[in-house]
């Protein structure tokens, strides 16, 4: 365990730190230290009360108790380092319509080539159903698509890692993404619970340059760590792949099992990996703020805005480009694909920059 | 808009003919084919139904009247009758009888919903479009049962045309058609054919509904093939289901609660897959040669090859001249275009 007092945000470790090295020591000297020389050190403060056995004794259980609180702190924190500076672009955004304008016919056929994208989808066993509609409906329009499984199952067609831990399947599908990703450069990771419009995806990073790293999504944050939400789909550029499959080499700082007593979930393991390559989380949003990104279902989204906003319910709620949307039954999925690639109004047409046909095959969008 | 037939290029066709067609002719329509819309409604579900219809598709009619048992300053329309299933029927009445006494001039079409219906306006002009609000015709969802010629389900909304509004109105004040009935769809049915009012087919060209009695979720889900359940079992057309189901230009769907109908409104009027080019639009659908073969011709004649008999009335002299000779290619060109696919188009 590394740990460094004073750079850590949490105030209850630095109290159990004054507690436990100031109650019984005459000076309170704070140094770094590993789990066992916190013991050391208190019972090194209590060399001179060592009079009692019964003092010795306090100090063993006071030191463990302080390294076991320093190991829970610790797997919260995720290991946040001195070398984490301040990112600046926390939130992300699509390249404005005037930009757009301003581009050339050829600027935009590279951009068109290179803004192409594959799908990691993984999936299990029980969500056979939500694999169906998924194969079925958005998974169409990623440039390419592979499912995922955990293990094999019948009428399931995905990839079987053989795994069940979430978090070492998890890398499993990302290296083989990387390996066959052919000309692709773009990176989408969900689960099929999560409706993504891949061609809104593909507007927010037009004019984003994947041999750059990217990681973009609806952000969380836990302690000091930012990380992109899982339930709501997670971006990759081709560079912060490249970088994730070199830090997944290092079992120190990022390894396949947690040596912690309890799970991390995968999406902050993700999100502390990339950090240790100096990749970031950033919110993807629109021109006006907006979340694309949403883990909740339309219908969720709706409500929550009758509530806030009654006057101006969908203009409130969602962005007119969302990405993403979680939560939703396979007939809901169903009835959005229509919403989103069919019904629409007579005579709203929309001059956009870039063209976007449908998939061949295809009947419901 | 004039046409520079020295200057024609076909690319420029698709994107400037087309797109300024849509724009122009949505502008038009509103005042083409004016909507009057009356929402049947009562006072208790004001604030949980109606206000809902308000904010979304109400604003879209040229004129919208809440009709209710009692005048309000929602503003609901009083009518002289009581609330009540039993009343439907009533209440239809005295709603079209108000509307053909104070409106009968403001409007081309007439169209009735529910405080539980979400229409797309501008859907129902462009259907509305290629037909004559003089002629008695009727429109929405057809039904077969009770009815002879059928009737139009009135959850999913129906439409009067004018001339199909003075007859109703006339068929009660000659007391050809009477309150025989509290099913109220059955009943203005009923009138509908004593009256020679005629059943118009509001399915797109694929055959695909406009008008939906049910949400969509009814329909569009995919299903293993089976026996028609319960909800289809009154069609008068050979229900569909699965995406096949609806029209992309859908008009309207019923038992809508205000959740949904804030999420209808969002996905038909705000939610888009940006650069996406529509699947079913005229311009993927018809060869480049189709398209130069119709302005050649248009150019030299000089004129819009108008004939009622190919069922192409449109706005436009440009585009009814290009349908009517799709129409004609469909009918005899197979020898001229053997790779001539079915002619799948909107107009």
């Amino acid at each position: 365990m590394r740990w460094r007092a004073g750079e850590t945000d949490s105030r209850t470790d630095t109290t159990f730190l004054l507690f436990s090295g100031c109650v019984y020591g005459n000076e309170c000297d704070v140094v770094a230290s590993k789990c066992e020389h916190s013991s050391v050190l208190l019972k090194g403060l209590q060399s001179s009360m060592m009079s009692e056995g019964s003092s010795f004794m306090k100090g063993m259980i006071l030191g463990g108790i302080f390294c076991l609180v320093m190991a829970f702190f610790e797997t919260f924190n995720s290991g946040t380092h001195s070398e984490g500076r301040e990112h600046l672009h926390h939130h992300l955004k699509p390249v404005s319509k005037d930009e757009l304008q301003k581009l050339s016919e050829s600027q935009m056929s590279d951009w068109t080539l290179q803004v192409r994208v594959y799908c990691l989808i993984m999936v299990t066993p029980k969500l056979l159903v939500h694999w169906a509609t998924a194969n079925d409906t958005w998974s169409k329009h990623c440039d390419k698509s592979v499912f995922y499984t955990s293990e094999s199952s019948k009428a399931l067609e995905a990839i079987d890692l053989q795994e069940q831990d979430e978090w070492a399947r998890l890398r499993k599908a990302i290296k083989h993404a990387y390996e066959n990703a052919g000309d692709l450069r773009w990176f989408f990771v969900a689960r099929p619970t999560t409706y993504a419009i891949i061609e809104n995806l593909k507007y927010l990073v037009l004019d984003k340059d994947p041999s750059q790293p990217f990681y973009i999504g609806h952000t969380e944050k836990s302690g000091e760590l930012d990380y992109v939400e899982y339930d709501s789909g997670i971006v990759l550029s081709y560079e912060a792949m490249r970088r994730l499959i070199e830090i997944f080499k290092d079992e120190d700082r990022c390894p396949e099992r947690g040596h912690a007593l309890w799970k991390t979930p995968e999406e902050k393991q993700l999100a502390t990996c990339l950090k240790y390559t100096g990749v970031f989380a950033e919110n993807g949003e629109d021109a006006q703020g907006k979340g694309l990104f949403n883990k909740k279902s339309v219908s969720s989204l709706i409500s929550d805005s009758m509530g806030q906003n009654p006057a101006d319910v969908v203009e409130a709620c969602c962005s007119d480009m969302a990405i993403t949307f979680g939560g939703m039954s396979p007939s809901q999925i169903q009835v959005l694909m229509y919403g989103v690639y069919r019904l629409r109004p007579y005579g709203h047409d929309f001059h956009d920059s870039l063209t976007f046909l449908p998939p061949n095959d295809s009947d419901n969008d | 808009m004039t046409f520079d037939c020295q200057s024609l290029s076909v690319s420029k066709l698709n994107s400037n003919i087309l797109i300024a067609e849509n724009r122009r002719a949505a502008l038009e329509f509103s005042q083409k084919v004016r909507v009057l819309c009356w929402v049947m409604t009562q006072p208790k579900h004001l604030k949980s139904r109606t206000q809902h219809v308000r904010a979304t598709w109400g604003k879209r009619c040229n004129i919208v009247l809440y009709m209710s048992s009692e005048a309000s300053d929602f503003p609901t329309v009083g009518l002289n009758v009581s609330e009540g299933r039993s009343q439907l029927y009533w209440k239809t009445i005295r709603a079209f009888q108000h509307i053909h006494t104070h409106h009968l001039d403001h409007a081309d079409w007439f169209l009735k919903a529910d405080d539980d219906t979400f229409v797309v306006l501008e859907n129902l002009r462009y259907g509305l479009s290629k037909h004559n609000a003089e002629e008695p015709l009727y429109f929405g969802r057809r039904f077969t049962p009770f009815v002879a010629q059928g009737y139009m389900s009135g959850g999913a909304g129906y439409v009067l045309s004018k001339e199909a509004l003075r007859r109703f109105v006339k068929g009660f004040a000659d007391g050809l058609c009477t309150h025989n009935t509290e099913t109220e769809d059955v009943g203005l049915g009923k009138c509908m054919e004593t009256m020679k009012v005629q059943l118009g087919d509001s399915r797109d060209v694929l055959g695909r509904q406009t008008f939906h009695p049910y949400p969509p979720d009814y329909y569009l889900p995919r299903q293993t093939p089976r026996l028609r359940p319960w909800y289809l079992l009154y069609e008068h057309y050979q229900p569909v289901e699965g995406p096949g189901c609806c029209s992309d230009l859908a008009i309207s769907f019923h038992y809508i609660d205000a959740v949904q109908m804030h999420t209808l409104e969002y996905y038909s009027y705000h939610l888009r897959p940006y650069g996406y080019k529509y699947r079913f639009k005229l311009t993927t659908l018809l060869s480049k040669k189709l398209m130069t073969l119709a302005l050649e011709t248009q150019c030299k004649t000089r004129k819009a090859l108008v004939n009622p008999d190919f069922g192409c009335h449109s706005f436009t002299e440009e585009r009814t001249s290009v349908c009517l000779i799709v129409m004609r290619l469909r009918i005899d060109g197979k020898r001229s275009f053997p790779n001539l696919r079915v002619m799948n188009d909107y107009y």
